[in-house]
């Protein structure tokens, strides 16, 4: 996956058809200690688990070297669950066609 | 078969890294990811490349398989463990193809390439170089693999596992959520499966529920394990791993995978598909 530069969040949608895919994505950020570091390091050996609106699992990537990870959904309500040594976290979502879904969470 | 002869848990793997007779073989759907770092000297099969047959929509022949095994150092002897990312998908897939073909000694590493990372235990980027063998696999046993003819006869027959997420069982998507939603087959089911999906039977760490848990999940669904069973999901890798959890972990007789899965099914002319929930 291409990196996206200084923007912080998930991996370019360039070459994607989002008219017709529905892409939540996003950068998973470890926080430093004590926040000395509040946009800390990306996290390449995270998991993120996708689940759909009724808590059913629906897909599971790992993080990429930038610590982005991307799916491919339907519109709606989902929940990410980040997973990495240490940390778990749960982030609910909206997703939509037309424009992707990006978003970046701190651990 | 039983979790004592299917299954490794990582600090055996730890304890076992240069065992000889023992080979650790990493088998990834992100096939890049072995690169990027392994568990020390483990091996990588290529789930594409090595594991399909590349002209023809097949798994790879006996003569390809053993070739496979030998150039990778692997023996009759060997006790082979597999581990891969996602759950164990690629690698429960490679874990049926060895059963297929009468290797004896094959385990999964339990919870994966994600237990082990979860674990921050250490992977390196250094590869191994094995001395070839000469490998020689059995004939098929076909009793462990099933063809689309045999899932249109066990339509309200026999019990079928559908074991894809319940967005792709009803219709709604046409793969799993990370991958782009294409392809130009019908999206649906096969009429009478039970939508079962292979995460059911994961934690969420990536290891195997219990014994007690799994036998619950197939029951209260309503499949009767005293009948024959037939597994499939998209491509043939997560109905293995689910083949995995009720053939090798629970040890029941008689379930098959059906590896054309819906990639096939949802491609032939004239057969029922049905959708929704």
């Amino acid at each position: 996956m291409k990196t996206c530069g200084a923007r912080p969040g998930g991996p370019s949608t360039d070459g994607i058809d989002l008219s017709k895919q529905t892409v939540i994505q996003g950068q998973i950020i470890r926080d430093g200690i004590d926040d000395a570091v509040p946009n800390g390091t990306p996290v390449s050996n995270g998991h993120v688990r996708l689940l759909d609106a009724t808590g059913e699992f629906t897909a599971e990537v790992p993080t990429n070297a930038e610590g982005q990870f991307r799916f491919f959904a339907s519109p709606g309500t989902w929940t990410l669950v980040v997973q990495a040594p240490g940390a778990r976290v749960e982030k609910r979502v909206i997703a939509s066609q037309g424009k992707a879904t990006d978003t970046v969470i701190h651990i | 078969m039983s979790r004592e002869t299917a299954l490794v848990t990582a600090d055996w793997v730890a304890e076992n890294l240069n065992n000889p007779s023992v080979v650790i073989v990493e088998v990834d759907e992100d096939t890049a990811l072995y690169a990027q770092g392994h568990i020390e000297n483990a091996i990588t099969f290529n789930w594409r490349e090595d594991l399909q047959d590349g002209l023809r929509r097949d798994i790879i022949s006996k003569e390809g398989f053993e070739a496979l095994l030998s150039k990778s150092g692997i023996s009759n002897e060997t006790t082979v463990v597999l581990y891969g990312g996602n759950n164990n998908w690629f690698a429960a897939y490679a874990y049926w193809y060895f059963k297929l073909y009468g290797h004896q000694d094959v385990r999964l590493l339990d919870g994966g390439r994600k237990r082990w990372e979860l674990d921050a235990r250490p992977f390196v980027t250094a590869v191994p170089t094995r001395t070839a063998t000469r490998y020689v696999a059995k004939e098929q046993d076909l009793s462990l693999r099933a063809f689309r003819d045999e899932v249109i006869a066990a339509i309200g027959v026999k019990n079928i596992v559908d074991v894809r997420s319940p967005a792709e069982f009803s219709g709604e998507l046409a793969a799993p959520a990370h991958l782009p939603q294409e392809g130009g087959q019908v999206k649906g089911h096969v009429p009478s499966a039970k939508n079962i999906p292979w995460s059911k039977a994961a934690n969420e760490d990536g290891t195997f529920k219990s014994d007690a848990e799994l036998k619950d999940i197939y029951t209260t669904a309503g499949v009767d394990l005293g009948k024959d069973t037939i597994a499939y999901c998209r491509i043939g890798e997560r109905s293995a791993f689910s083949w995995f959890v009720l053939h090798e972990l629970l040890g029941v007789s008689n379930v098959k995978n059906y590896d054309g899965s819906w990639t096939e099914y949802g491609s032939l002319v004239g057969v029922p598909v049905e959708i929704g929930a």
